[in-house]
């Protein structure tokens, strides 16, 4: 299966519920206050939000004003010019100099450790060494799920027992990609909820250690966010942000029927770019994020 | 933050009605959108929303104004209690089964937080109702789950069933013979997290259902789940006939609106909720606090029980009396300064209070050092200062500002947040009496009263 057929297929129940409902909704009719508020309602199923929700509208009012969008049938093309714009592609940049590291973040439950595997076969299949660090060293047998996937991928991990100072795991493995020569490090850490202050902290020191191994690091930031989560998505997007850079998201679980419609209002808000999506529980189930891609299936 | 629905409410009223007078059509239609926006940010079903409103418009329209209640707080209120009503009574907790081993099987999405509650709800059980939980770990699924629920239990001392191999319903059928066996009276089976559009996944926790025959099934749903809840929710309740919810990750700050939605679609009551990632952060489900939280007027109570463990009784009854009773003083600042100091992240107090509260907070900068000054300037001030701020003039406060090795400004920025915080409590005051009404705020009064006797704290602890 193709990349753009994986992600269609991984978004065929979005498509289904989604840009299914559109297409029927638009058919035949003209662009009037009733099909408008239509539209709004599958763009909130969709959990893009109401005030993003509320500005595309406005901007579909406002192309209906100027005789850009007369019929329910332009009103696709339309979005979906407008939402691949919006999404501009966001891609893993790599440092000039090995390693490349990349720290995970996220909430809890959100999907860190199985899309750090995904990542990690994605890298090695392109020909990256990667090397991972259980910076997880709180949750309960995280440590062990991840050296589960890292003898799965055959890939080096650097650990230390649970309830360990992260950044200690952390700078060890920074240690250990340096002196191994590997591309890449991927860095897990805890899961934490935005909220708890002290945690967030814990990230920036984190980063903080990866910085003094390694100039420049981490390179990359990704925020793992679950597609399910509603609008508290901005406000995770937000609160990362401000702890430690963010430099784009890992849209996880989107093999489900809900959307993940919150990214449009992050990228609005915060300029944070989709880097990849999860569509899946197993190790090919990952996919760079293809803005067209993910209109198209949203709304074709 | 978001804009407080009550904020809203208010300006939109004043626009629309001339002062006293009924609840007009027109201005209620007009409330009725902010309401269903509020709810949508809160992450309620837009099909949950729209319901909701259509029955608010019914109550609301043509009621009759009240003495002392604005049109906003008085829709508030409607909109407040059919939250509430739709939400479902009180806890019951659990109950169990005769035979004397009820057997409790857990499911939900990926992430939702199953091992970790499962964990959660042996320590309850085991504390509140004496009870010896066996867990069970039928997460065959998701790389070592078995270990982590391993973990779990010996740090509880709770036994584990768990197998190498074989299919989870036989797995859970096994471990609730065991644990008649072995005389453990709950059974607890931690099932793997799936998608419930998985067709061979859920057709196989329908297996577990008619093998181990659990009397209990529990859905565990990520509090901060979007739109999609109804259909997550639906299709498990459809499947496994759902006999109860635990509603995860309540300590961050999602509105929540999640529960609302899976009530309505379940029909299935909320039964507890996790409030952090200790294992005694489980709690019983308040509907009246998920209400207000949806509806962003803070979680007020949750807020005052979390001060319970760290203020101190007396001084804080003292405070609780100010507010209802007499006016504060900068000796109750203080006194709180330093409560606040005991309770940890202003950050994260500051989240739980109201918006319009928080927001006249969230223009200071929060952080301990602010704290630590205005510690200094109130106890450079005189006792008598601090009684009667009113009195604090230019030469009191040059002095004061030269007592606390602070600046003019600073003194001044003080005594302008102290009034600041005194005209908040007034109008959060002046809120409660008019969503209550004043004869169940004198009941609320008594009540209060009587549980600062029992040496508990009423009322906001506040700032």
């Amino acid at each position: 299966m193709g990349l753009f057929d994986r992600l269609k297929e991984g978004l065929r129940k979005t498509r289904d519920a989604l840009g299914g409902a559109l297409v029927r909704i638009v058919k035949g009719r003209k662009l009037d206050e009733e099909l408008l508020e239509e539209i709004e309602e599958t763009l909130l199923r969709a959990d893009v939000g109401v005030a993003t929700s509320a500005r595309l509208i406005d901007e579909l009012r406002e192309a209906g004003k100027r005789g850009e969008v007369r019929e329910g049938e332009q009103v696709l093309p339309f979005l979906k010019s407008h939402l691949a714009e919006r999404l501009a592609a966001g891609r893993i940049v790599f440092a000039p100099e090995k390693p490349t590291v990349i720290l995970i973040v996220g909430v809890n439950g959100s999907g860190k450790t199985t899309s750090i595997a995904k990542l990690a076969g994605w890298l090695r299949e392109r020909g990256k060494t990667v090397v991972l660090g259980a910076g997880d060293t709180f949750r309960a047998a995280a440590v062990e799920q991840l050296t589960i996937w890292s003898k799965r991928l055959g890939i080096e991990i650097v650990k230390q027992d649970t309830g360990a100072d992260p950044a200690a795991v952390a700078f060890d493995a920074a240690d250990a990609a340096v002196s191994r020569g590997a591309d890449v490090l991927i860095v897990d850490t805890a899961g934490r909820l935005h909220t708890q202050e002290h945690l967030m902290r814990e990230l920036e020191k984190i980063r903080r250690v990866l910085g003094k191994r390694i100039p420049g690091a981490p390179h990359e930031t990704l925020l793992v966010l679950d597609a399910t989560t509603g609008q508290n998505a901005v406000q995770q997007a937000r609160r990362f942000h401000e702890a430690t850079p963010v430099t784009g998201i890992i849209l996880a679980k989107l093999d489900g029927t809900a959307r993940g419609g919150a990214v449009l209002s992050i990228k609005d808000e915060l300029d944070l770019p989709v880097k990849f999506v999860g569509v899946g529980e197993k190790l090919p189930d990952i996919e760079v994020f293809d803005p067209v891609a993910y209109v198209e299936a949203l709304f074709s | 933050m978001f804009e407080s629905l009550t904020q809203r409410l208010t300006g939109l009223f004043s626009r629309l009605t001339g002062g006293a007078g009924r609840l007009t059509e027109d201005s209620v239609k007009e409330a009725v959108r902010e309401v269903k926006r509020a709810l949508l940010e809160a992450d309620v079903s837009l099909e949950v929303a729209r319901t909701f409103t259509d029955a608010v418009k019914e109550k609301a329209v043509g009621r009759e104004g009240m003495e002392g209640v604005t049109h906003a707080q008085q829709f508030v209120k409607i909109v407040h209690d059919e939250l509430q009503a739709l939400m479902g009574g009180e806890t019951k907790g659990i109950e169990f089964d005769v035979s004397g081993t009820t057997v409790i099987m857990m499911v939900g999405l990926q992430g939702s937080g199953k091992t970790t509650t499962c964990g959660k709800l042996a320590l309850w059980l085991r504390r509140k109702h004496k009870k010896s939980p066996m867990l069970v770990a039928a997460d065959i699924q998701r790389p070592a789950a078995i270990e982590q629920l391993k973990v779990l239990g010996k740090s509880l001392d709770v036994p584990v069933h768990f197998e190498e191999g074989g299919r989870p319903p036989r797995i859970c059928a096994r471990a609730v013979e065991q644990a008649r066996k072995q005389g453990s009276d709950v059974v607890i089976l931690d099932t793997a997290g799936r998608l419930h559009i998985d067709e061979p996944l859920m057709e196989e926790l329908a297996a577990v259902k008619r093998e181990a025959k659990p009397h209990l099934v529990y859905l565990v749903a990520d509090a901060m789940t979007g739109q999609d809840a109804v259909k997550s929710s639906a299709a498990f309740h459809e499947r496994l006939g759902l006999s109860g919810v635990i509603l995860t990750k309540l300590d961050g700050d999602a509105r929540g609106g999640a529960a609302l939605s899976i009530r309505q679609v379940t029909g299935c009551p909320v039964i507890f909720v996790g409030v952090g990632e200790k294992l005694d952060a489980l709690d019983l489900f308040h509907p009246e606090r998920m209400a207000g939280r949806i509806l962003g007027m803070g979680d007020i109570v949750s807020l005052v029980e979390e001060a319970q463990d760290k203020i101190d009784k007396d001084e804080a009854q003292r405070v609780a009396e100010r507010m209802f009773l007499k006016s504060f003083n900068l000796d109750d600042m203080l006194m709180q300064l330093e409560q606040v100091q005991k309770m940890g992240s202003l950050k994260d107090l500051v989240k739980k209070l109201p918006g319009q509260f928080a927001e006249a907070l969230g223009e200071q900068e929060l952080d301990d050092r602010m704290l630590a000054r205005q510690k200094a300037i109130l106890q450079s001030m005189t006792p008598f200062e601090r009684l009667n701020p009113e009195e604090i003039h230019a030469q009191r406060r040059q002095r004061i500002a030269r007592g606390s090795g602070t600046t003019l400004n600073d003194v001044n920025e003080l005594l302008k947040s102290f009034k600041q915080m005194r005209k908040q409590m007034k109008e959060i005051k002046g809120t409660l009496m008019g969503r209550m009404g004043a004869r169940q705020m004198e009941k609320r009064k008594a009540k209060i009263l009587k549980e600062m006797k029992k040496g508990r704290i009423p009322g906001l602890p506040g700032m």
